[in-house]
């Protein structure tokens, strides 16, 4: 089932990304280049899309911890699992949080969804969308991955004990349809670097 | 994934293993996916430095058709690397795999139809709107 959801988020993302060619193939006014809208200054010296590439970092540490997690899981070590688990959701929300720096400067230089200092109006429309709906996929992972941790923690999935909602016994198969939800999540991440970052 | 107890033949010869068993036929359900966890530090170390390279593309500010395919190439190997070995998608029978893979790849179909359109929109805006802004 969530192979099934997430063929179906996959189009979701494609529509954003297909969108945001559209808008951009399409304009007249030049597109504002992104190399330099995202330059951070560390010191004295301007680097460009340095925070995009920690971000991207962070994500695809948080996939390799995630994956040793569902390796942990299927050997049945509980605390090494749930350790793992909790490293994710902490690099995930480290994740959301250099999101929200990001949001704050540019809407603090300007940018909305209808307008910005360097050019075509789409490029706001277009990064809000697809940055918002990205960052709403990670921290719905983040919830998730506490959420199930915790289940590993607390060894439901070895006491064989009921869910709360569903009054049924869960598996640490669980583990493994989490971590799917959170490789897809860093695989959109892939995405959108390439086609929206660096385009 | 609740596999029934089917034994898939994988490709690499070390990596022998058995196919997910079946939850729900009661059977002991311990065993699922075994892989050395190297395998994912060495695709993770794999991802870092494609990761890397992608985004040196941009430091060094490489311009026009080297700079989209290298984009797309990283774009596309670091894509596989994640769904092939961190989903497991290359230890899953090869039905899953077409029902999940195929699909996104007719987006393609979708993609080229709108660049033609955006073509077409960009064209009747230089024709009728760009001598006005």
């Amino acid at each position: 089932m969530m192979w099934i959801f997430l063929l179906s988020d996959t189009f979701i993302f494609s529509c954003f990304l297909l969108s945001y060619m559209t808008a951009r193939m399409s304009t007249t006014v030049p597109w504002p280049n992104p190399s330099e809208v995202f330059a951070l200054t560390i010191g004295d010296k301007e680097i460009p899309l340095i925070l995009i590439a920690i971000m991207t970092f962070i994500l695809i540490s948080s996939s390799g911890t995630m994956a040793m997690a569902v390796n942990f899981g299927y050997r049945r070590d509980r605390v090494k699992t749930a350790a793992l688990m909790l490293a994710t959701a902490a690099f995930g929300a480290t994740f959301v949080g250099m999101q929200a720096f990001e949001w704050t400067k540019l809407i603090m230089e300007g940018v909305r969804p209808w307008g910005n200092p360097w050019g075509a109006p789409q490029f706001g429309a277009s990064f809000f969308m697809i940055t918002g709906f990205h960052g709403t996929h990670v921290t719905i992972g983040v919830i998730f991955l506490i959420a199930i941790a915790r289940k590993v923690w607390r060894g439901d999935f070895d006491l064989e004990r009921r869910g709360f909602f569903t009054s049924r016994k869960g598996y640490y198969e669980i583990v493994e349809i989490t971590g799917l939800y959170w490789h897809f999540v860093d695989l959109v991440w892939v995405f959108i670097f390439a086609l929206f970052y660096l385009w | 994934m609740t596999n029934a107890a089917v034994h898939i033949e994988v490709q690499q010869p070390s990596l022998h293993l058995q196919g997910h068993e079946a939850l729900a036929s009661g059977a002991a359900h311990a065993k699922g996916q075994q892989h050395p966890i190297k395998l994912y530090l060495v695709v993770w170390g794999w991802l870092f430095v494609l990761s890397t390279c992608s985004y040196l593309v941009d430091y060094f500010g490489l311009q026009g058709y080297l700079r989209w395919s290298l984009i797309l190439l990283f774009m596309v190997l670091k894509a596989g690397l994640i769904v092939a070995v961190f989903m497991h998608m290359a230890w899953e029978r090869l039905a899953l795999a077409y029902a999940i893979l195929l699909p996104p790849v007719l987006v393609l179909v979708f993609v080229a139809i709108m660049v033609f359109e955006s073509d077409y929109t960009h064209l009747l805006r230089v024709i009728f709107f760009a001598s006005s802004t």
